[in-house]
């Protein structure tokens, strides 16, 4: 589905990305991790065709989506076209729109008014929360909240693929189970899914494989059950 | 002041402050979506009252290229007011085209995208002045213009299609703004830039459109304006922009219901001033209240301290 090839990035003269190649295929759930400044967001940033200011400058190699190049694309069309969504490190909900709109937001390229409300029906039960407080200003919510917001958000953009970066960045140890939760279910009902996360132990119980950056590089990859057990792996993020 | 003239000025002061409150709106319109003040802004109302002019003179046949039948003067005020909205619309996409987008397209310090306002600015103004001469042009009168008088007010119909119109396009952009998606976007991009895209919004359409559409409001200005006070100059935009600048940043910058209060406020202090002091000290006296109210109230009768985002 997604096929990152010896991708080079650079945010003005200092280099990022020296060379990341992966895989993430129809249905997965993959796991991206590494130390803080590894390069992760950026990865996942450039996969987005996020330009400056918001995100790298890619120089060297490809990234395709079944089979389409991705780099001359727009951000926009990323999300709208190739049904590729982020849900950002820090949330970005919108602080000053109501939850609604936030999520409504997310359906401005669609057109299939029935699917929409069905996804809006879907979010509101995976997060029951956000239907409590749909009318409440974004700003409003808590942390584990907006973060619900976020996921909800990239749901309602009515793409298959999601990359999520540090979900649990910040929630308490329920929510993220919560969280995880909602996770595995929206994959098993078919949606592909990049999980970027500092929390090793979590990520690895939920992903299928999953690959470790170190400095702009990966250095590891593997089955999520072998890479749980792996001697390196546990000595180095596993503590 | 007995209640005459009270009366008298609250109207002249509502016609008044409707032309800065439209066109205060096209400044706080982009400053919302883009944190740029368009210094070019005043010079789309000057635009607009001659495009609006060439316009209401082509119809009304003083041209060797005429229309082959004539149309009722109101009718053609009608017609001349949207197409002129339209076309403005278009001349303030084109600035945001060929000026704004390829400085931001490189990134480059919102400084020098200001610079580059006031500079488009100077060219319009001196532009018009190289095309049309400096002679002045007198706006055709398209309305009768009836003048009633009630007690010891007088109103004439002008002044009153002026401030209905004002009302209705505070409504029309409120509702715009919260019920469309592409009003949503606009008050989204103010809140988080970086996540417009994700949501699969193209972010260059919201800003065409917000460029659009401050650009009509100032071309609608231009046109009542011009109906109002039917002597056009080129450089007819330069103070009336400055002011309304003012009056946006009095009300609230990037607050659309800012721009209305500032733009009414702005022409009550002036209007009121007026009617106390000598014609020469207006300017002077209603600056420096609102130099006052600001040193109080920094961020405007609606505005919020923006939280600095990295
Ligand atoms: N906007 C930026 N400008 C310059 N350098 C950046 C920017 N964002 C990240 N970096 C640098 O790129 C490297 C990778 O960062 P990032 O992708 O955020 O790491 P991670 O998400 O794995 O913590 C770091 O060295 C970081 O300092
Ligand atoms: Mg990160």
């Amino acid at each position: 589905m997604l096929e990152v090839a010896n991708l080079h990035v650079r945010y003005g003269n200092i280099e990022a990305l020296h060379g990341v190649s992966f895989q993430v295929k129809e249905g997965e759930v993959v796991a991206l991790l590494g130390a803080n400044g590894a390069g992760k967001s950026t990865t996942l940033l450039s996969i987005m065709r996020l330009v400056p200011p918001e995100g790298p400058v890619v120089t060297q190699g490809a990234i395709r989506f079944n089979g389409k190049d991705l780099l001359p694309v727009p951000a926009h069309a990323v999300v709208a076209q190739c049904g590729i969504g982020l849900v950002p490190e820090g949330r970005h909900i919108f602080g000053n729109l109501s939850v609604l709109e936030n999520l409504k937001l997310a359906t401005y390229a669609r057109k299939d008014a029935d699917q929409i409300e069905r996804d809006y029906a879907r979010v509101f039960s995976l997060f029951p929360r956000l239907a409590d407080r749909k009318h409440q200003r974004g700003d409003t919510l808590s942390g584990g909240e907006q973060q619900m917001l976020a996921m909800g958000r990239a749901f309602m953009s009515g793409v298959r693929f999601i990359l999520l970066d540090e979900p649990s960045m910040g929630l308490a140890p329920l929510l993220m189970q919560e969280l995880f939760r909602v996770l595995k279910e929206l994959n098993e009902a078919g949606t592909t899914i990049l999980l970027v996360e500092q929390n090793a132990h979590l990520a690895l119980k939920y992903a299928h494989r999953a690959y470790v950056m170190e400095t702009g590089r990966i250095v590891l990859e593997g089955n999520a059950q072998e890479l749980a057990e792996d001697a390196d792996m546990k000595r180095a993020y596993l503590g | 002041m007995n209640i005459d003239t009270l009366v008298q000025n609250l109207l002249n002061a509502l016609q008044w402050g409707s032309f800065y409150a439209l066109i205060a709106l096209g400044y706080t319109l982009v400053y919302g979506v883009l944190l740029l003040i368009n210094f070019a802004h005043g010079d789309i109302f000057m635009v607009g009252a001659y495009i609006g002019f060439f316009l209401a003179t082509f119809l009304l046949g003083q041209y060797a290229l005429a229309l082959p039948f004539s149309l009722p003067p109101h009718v053609i005020f009608l017609v001349t007011l949207l197409l002129t909205m339209i076309l403005t619309a278009f001349a303030g996409v084109t600035l945001e085209r060929v000026a704004y987008r390829p400085l931001r397209r490189k990134g480059v310090n919102r400084l020098y995208v200001v610079i580059t306002a006031l500079m488009c600015g100077l060219i319009l103004e001196n532009g018009n002045l190289a095309l049309l001469g400096a002679n002045r042009r007198n706006f055709p009168q398209l309305l009768d213009n009836t003048v009633y008088s009630l007690g010891g007010v007088t109103f004439s119909d002008v002044k009153l299609l002026v401030i209905f119109a004002t009302i209705a396009v505070f409504l029309l952009l409120e509702t715009i703004v919260r019920k469309t998606k592409l009003g949503m976007a606009m008050r989204a991009i103010s809140y988080d830039r970086m996540a417009v895209p994700l949501m699969g919004i193209p972010v260059d359409t919201v800003i065409v459109f917000t460029f659009a559409l401050g650009s009509s409001m100032a071309a609608l200005a231009g046109v009542l304006f011009a109906t109002a006070y039917p002597v056009l100059e080129p450089y007819m935009g330069a103070l009336v922009g400055w002011k309304a600048f003012i009056a946006a940043v009095i009300g609230g910058i990037g607050e659309i219901r800012g721009a209305f209060a500032g733009g009414f406020l702005l022409g009550f202090v002036e209007i009121f001033v007026a009617a106390f002091f000598p014609s020469t000290l207006r300017d002077l006296i209603a600056f420096s209240i609102l130099l006052v109210f600001l040193s109080i109230k920094p961020t405007g009768i609606f505005g919020v301290a923006r939280a600095t985002k990295i």
